[in-house]
């Protein structure tokens, strides 16, 4: 399974304006955190809101040597239904190059799988988990912006690769530090994000509200069963 | 901003030795091109050079904050990359230590000059950030252009990551100044994959410098513009045409190769060797340099955990070619893997000529156009030289 590696090589496909190129640099410092190691490549592609976005990410607990994209990833992130159902992806289809035994997780209110694609997921052995991150970010922080922290919370919760408490300090580090800038584009969404809340304290306990859920979700469901797809209703 | 209001940082002055190996050093996570700036501000350098067309790195704009900051004393923007390249040249005639770094099509416009450097003893070092050269344009990693420089006359290191760009630069600086050398040193590494990612690099402080340029220990003297007329050229008889002149240039040209070879044993000496053997005994060996040896690293580990018979071999040094070494390293080996980021495949070639046996040689996997050389795809390779499945679904 999946969740039993001791390396992961994750791809997160997502649209422009979702937060997957700051989930990406999250992951990086919640691994250097925990004492682990991580390595991360953002592919911003055409840099506007819902265009197709690319990040990638290394996780390892030892060191990684190797660069660029991942090409044969064992952990798949889909943050909008559209990079399957439009084909708003850099790869095509958004399985291509998936290893056997891995793990997909997609934010969707509704089934986007076709049987063609479940026949060869099936055979790759491989586990989809499908919730609709969105609404729980809705539910939870009161904002769709928090759906990379219920996508982020999902596959740290499944993989067991850190504690809450290295993710929390990441979240801290990355909204609340002063120090860092992943491109201008993604600092005005920052800054969008923050005017929702009043403190940026709320604002980090929104997002850890949202992780902890994910937390529970994750720890409520067995994927190592023989079902294709794993559901949750929100 | 004129020289006078520029902070004058205090500097220790150290031998390069004691730098590269005893120097206490803190680590840092920088990106490649950061490595390449922070070692240019610890080598005491007295002039930069540049006109940093597109596509480029951050280097030569790195290089300019670390002038306004005060490490190096002068900065001249040249017009393009051929005045750049000429003006390093120009400069390398008043005795002074120079820096420039350029990337794909700049350094193929700067080329003419640059391949005059070795002929005219001009103590440069060169930083190479590789990039597409070739139509449609493009501004991804590619290091095909390394491939043009192979017959400069330079001396040329391969860095693989963010840690060997900061010490091959350095040493570097040592490499072009001694007196039996005394030609450029080029130090490449791949843009984007290496210029562009962070990485950790482990540095000792930036108060600790090389010492000042010597210009008088020169094999020809630096040209003296106090006492006219300055000889523009050094070797005017070579201009004639008459047999003297003809053995001037031969004699010449065998001299800058002489002089590239004895390169190697401050390769030895400061950088540990021109190439990083791995499972020595192994049957199949990953060669590689650059970044292609950070992959090649990584398949080498996945190997170890899965009991194959495989070692890595990182060339350090393109030039002079460690020949001798590669041959001995791999004497016994069964097949050797040769993993690139540009089409032509240089470093497979360089080292089919350099075995007796070349028919062992896999060519490839390449990458070019600046794409991802995946793992997997030297697992692949690994995995058919020994004659194991190995399935690669796409």
């Amino acid at each position: 399974m999946a969740t039993e590696k001791k390396r992961y090589n994750i791809r997160i496909s997502g649209l422009g304006g979702q937060g997957v190129v700051t989930t990406a640099h999250i992951l990086g410092s919640t691994m250097d955190n925990a004492g682990k190691y991580a390595s991360l490549v953002p592919f911003f592609g055409s840099e506007k809101r819902m265009a197709p976005v690319e990040a990638y990410v290394r996780a390892s607990s030892e060191p990684i040597y190797e660069v660029g994209e991942v090409v044969y990833p064992d952990i798949i992130m889909i943050y909008h239904s559209q990079v399957v159902t439009h084909g708003k992806s850099y790869t095509m289809p958004f399985y291509t190059g998936l290893k056997p035994n891995s793990l997909i997780i997609i934010n969707t209110e509704f089934d986007v799988l076709t049987k063609e694609d479940e026949k060869v997921l099936s055979d790759l052995n491989a586990t989809v988990v499908q919730f609709d991150a969105t609404g729980l970010a809705k539910q939870i922080a009161g904002t769709e912006l928090a759906t990379n922290m219920a996508m982020m919370g999902m596959l740290l919760g499944l993989t067991k690769l850190v504690t809450v408490e290295h993710i929390e300090a990441a979240v801290r580090e990355r909204f609340l530090g002063t120090s860092f800038v992943a491109s201008g584009g993604t600092a005005m969404l920052d800054s969008a994000i923050e005017k929702k809340f009043k403190k940026k304290e709320q604002l980090l306990e929104a997002n850890m509200n949202v992780i902890k859920k994910t937390f529970e979700m994750a720890d409520s469901v067995d994927i190592t069963g023989s079902d294709l797809i794993v559901r949750f209703s929100i | 901003m004129s020289a006078i209001e520029r902070p004058q940082p205090k500097k220790t002055y150290a031998d390069i030795n004691y730098l590269l190996k005893e120097a206490p050093r803190k680590q840092h996570f920088i990106t490649g091109a950061q490595a390449m700036a922070e070692a240019v501000k610890r080598a005491n350098v007295d002039m930069a050079i540049a006109y940093p067309i597109t596509p480029q790195s951050e280097v030569m704009h790195l290089v300019g904050d670390i002038y306004a900051q005060g490490h190096i004393k002068e900065y001249y923007r040249a017009e393009e990359e051929l005045g750049t390249m000429s003006a390093i040249a120009g400069a390398a005639r008043a005795g002074v230590r120079l820096f420039t770094a350029t990337s794909g099509p700049g350094l193929l416009r700067g080329l003419e000059a640059i391949v005059s450097w070795s002929g005219h003893r001009v103590p440069a070092v060169l930083g190479i950030l590789t990039r597409v050269i070739n139509a449609p344009l493009s501004i991804q990693p590619d290091n095909i252009e390394m491939a043009y420089m192979l017959y400069s006359g330079a001396v040329m290191l391969h860095a693989e990551n963010q840690q060997d760009t900061f010490d091959m630069t350095l040493a570097a600086f040592a490499i072009t100044e001694k007196v039996d050398v005394y030609i450029p040193v080029a130090v490449a590494t791949e843009g984007f994959f290496v210029t562009h990612a962070k990485g950790y690099v482990d540095m000792f402080d930036e108060e600790y410098a090389l010492p000042a340029f010597d210009s008088v220990a020169a094999p020809v003297p630096a040209m003296d513009n106090e006492t006219p007329p300055a000889r523009i050229q050094r070797d005017a008889p070579v201009q004639k045409s008459n047999f003297m002149s003809y053995l001037i240039h031969a004699v010449w040209q065998q001299e800058i190769w002489d002089s590239n070879r004895r390169a190697m044993k401050y390769i030895y000496e400061y950088l540990g060797g021109p190439i990083e053997v791995q499972n020595p005994e192994a049957d199949v060996f990953v060669v590689a340099s650059g970044c292609a040896a950070a992959q090649a690293r990584e398949a080498h580990r996945y190997a170890q955990e899965e009991g194959l018979s495989v070692g890595l071999i990182k060339v350090r040094a393109i030039r002079p070619f460690p020949k001798d070494e590669i041959r001995d390293a791999v004497k016994n080996a069964k097949a050797l893997i040769v993993p690139e980021h540009n089409y032509v495949g240089w470093l497979c070639a360089e080292i089919k000529a350099a075995i007796p046996n070349g028919g062992i040689v896999v060519e490839g996997p390449r990458v070019y156009g600046g794409m991802t050389l995946p793992v997997e795809l030297i697992m692949k390779e690994i995995y058919t030289s020994l004659g194991l499945e190995y399935d690669l679904k796409l």
